[in-house]
């Protein structure tokens, strides 16, 4: 009896395909140097696009793929913003020293609730990720003396990126730097969904209690992804904070937290880039509509939202590709 | 001494029988089709918009819009339940929370549309307002008013609940929803009755809330947050445990606010997470 392995079967060649980089994804990252050239005044909106989408990418990789939904995870961002923002004040301004900081911060805070949130499910999960992001948002409204309470984080001062490429006011070095730093996150995620461990992260959100069943070491799982994610959006969060060089605290706020929910599910949750897509749709209608009360601003939105869950399952990236595949099989 | 502390007990427990008003319902309809409803304070605040309207451009009176903020909550909550929730009730916790919050959006900024974000004011009739005083300790009669109807109200729902009919079937599918549907109870039709109820009650209840907390678009989210702490520290489905965790709740927050006002919401966030790491199936959940 000889079992003879194919070459191009097996988990491994599985995984090998799907790490293999398809042209639609050079295309897009080409395409975000589009900026540059096309709409070079607005290089600051560009910079804030790619901190959101990297603080989307970190809450795809618990909500896409471990299917953990969190109300909460603002708590991290904002974690990443201040601790970031407060060492710049406190007189270290070095900004990738500062990134590494920030996101340190945010997953050292990450791994200890993690212990808490791998326990739970359902509702008792979402109560407690909002439950823990309100308690950060109370916690450093009243802490004024030390994150300025609702009046902001003032006195964030950072140097120059290698003591060369200083902040301009156009958002050219903040854009080419949250842009870097989004790439590597994204290689980071991608590595990451394409290993043995991101398909046991999509066997826990396909069937949570099956999973154990079979050996695998779910809650370890769901610490370990909820530690990488607190870190990425930790660095996102202190992204922002270099960038703006002030943090309000409207960084930990529910909103941002149902805001970014809300631009992943856009984009597509699971997918990796519809956290990106779903960021850059919304920033850049929000910023067109910026013009009208943000109240009716939240009409469209909840509109919007209704629409998706309704029509759009998966979100754009997840339609785009059934049109995509309906329309391959009839050709 | 022992005024203050007999003041500050009344106060949070009529905010607690504020929070039992408004979280009843939900609390009843996620234990039934655990469906995750974050728009429930968008109907409170409907039915507190309507008594507005009726009291401030009608001239009704304040006790007669009462029965109207209970129907207009029902009707257009049920409205919703039949076209956008139906098809959701076996769709994940992420499709539910979106579209619920994207409704709970929706109407704030309907809200604002219509009424401005301004606070909206309000003349309580002479009989509710002022305050009789009992051996040092103020009794605001409002508050009393609300408390007798909570009270009240409680002792409907549990007697509805235990001794009729149609309670026993929302027992049963609460307790058991297949098999409820096994014995052929009609569980669609008793959730759709039992949301239009509960919307209707947070109806009445942001319609006596106005007095107490006051009106604005923002009420949908700021008072989902209690409303969801109550409800899942009471315990799913569970009327009783909504009532303790209403009192508990109101009243710790009232004495937070009151003792300890720098970290006063603060305490409220840490309880709530501290009781669902003991118990995650809330004080009183049977699940």
């Amino acid at each position: 009896m000889s079992v003879t392995t194919e070459p191009s079967s097996g988990p491994y060649a599985y995984l090998k395909a799907q790490s293999r980089w398809r042209v639609i994804e050079v295309a897009f990252w080409l395409c975000t140097l589009l900026p540059y050239f096309l709409f070079p005044n607005y290089l600051v909106l560009a910079s804030q696009i790619a901190i959101t989408a990297l603080f989307a990418l970190s809450l795809d990789l618990i909500l896409g793929y471990a299917g953990i939904v969190s109300l909460g995870h603002a708590a991290f961002f904002g974690l990443g913003a201040y601790t970031a923002g407060i060492a710049s004040k406190y007189g270290w301004g070095e900004p990738i020293t500062g990134l590494f900081i920030g996101g340190a911060m945010a997953a050292a805070v990450g791994f200890a609730t993690s212990f808490i949130i791998a326990r739970f499910r359902h509702l008792t999960l979402i109560m407690i990720t909002l439950g823990l992001g309100l308690l950060l948002h109370e916690a450093a409204n009243s802490a004024h003396f030390l994150t300025g309470g609702a009046d902001g984080l003032q006195g964030v001062k950072i140097w120059k990126i290698f003591g060369v490429f200083g902040f301009d006011l156009w958002g050219r070095t903040a854009y080419t730097y949250s842009l870097i730093v989004l790439f590597l996150g994204f290689l980071l995620a991608r590595r990451i969904t394409n290993s043995p461990f991101g398909l046991a992260l999509r066997g826990i959100r396909e069937n949570s209690v099956r999973m154990p069943a079979i050996g695998a070491p779910s809650r370890a799982h769901i610490r370990k992804i909820y530690t990488i994610s607190a870190a990425m959006a930790g660095v996102a969060g202190a992204l922002l904070a270099q960038t703006t060089e002030t943090v309000a605290l409207e960084v930990l706020s529910f909103q941002r937290s149902a805001e970014t929910l809300i631009m992943l599910v856009l984009g597509g949750a699971g997918m990796l880039y519809g956290g990106l897509v779903g960021s850059a749709i919304f920033m850049i209608a929000r910023d067109q509509f910026s013009g009208i009360n943000p109240q009716y601003w939240y009409f469209w939105i909840g509109l919007l939202l209704v629409f998706v869950v309704m029509v759009l399952p998966n979100g754009i990236l997840g339609g785009l590709k059934k049109l995509l595949s309906s329309w391959r099989g009839r050709s | 001494m022992i005024g203050p502390v007999i003041g500050v007990l009344f106060d949070g427990f009529a905010y607690g029988m504020l929070l039992f008003l408004l979280s009843v319902g939900l609390s009843v309809t996620l234990g039934m089709m655990n469906f995750v409803n974050l728009a429930h304070c968008a109907f409170a605040m409907l039915g507190a918009y309507v008594t507005v309207f009726l009291m401030n451009d009608l001239k009704w009176p304040f006790l007669a819009t009462l029965p109207f903020a209970f129907l207009a909550a029902a009707f257009v909550s049920v409205l919703l339940e039949r076209t956008l929730y139906r098809p959701l009730y076996r769709a994940s916790d992420l499709d539910q929370v979106l579209l619920t919050i994207g409704l709970a959006f929706i109407s704030v900024a309907v809200a604002a549309y219509i009424f401005g974000t301004i606070l909206q004011p309000v003349q309580m009739p002479p009989y509710l307002r002022g305050s009789f005083n009992v051996m040092g300790v103020n009794f605001a009669v409002y508050r009393l008013f609300l408390i007798a109807v909570a009270l009240i109200i409680t002792l409907v729902l549990v007697l509805a609940l235990e001794y009729t009919r149609f309670g026993a079937q929302v027992r049963a599918a609460v307790d058991n929803q297949r098999m409820a549907r096994g014995l052929g109870i009609n569980v669609d039709g008793a959730f759709a009755v039992t949301f239009a109820l509960g919307s209707g009650l947070a109806g009445l209840g942001g319609a006596l809330a106005i007095e107490i907390v006051g009106l604005d678009p923002s009420f949908a989210f700021i008072y989902l947050v209690y409303v969801l702490i109550v409800v899942s520290v009471g315990g799913l489905g569970s009327i009783g445990g909504s009532f303790i965790a209403a009192s508990l709740i109101g009243i710790s927050d009232v004495a937070g606010k009151y003792y300890v006002p720098e970290i006063g919401a603060f305490l409220i966030y840490l309880v709530m997470i501290l009781l669902l790491m003991w118990r995650p199936a809330g004080l009183f959940g049977k699940r």
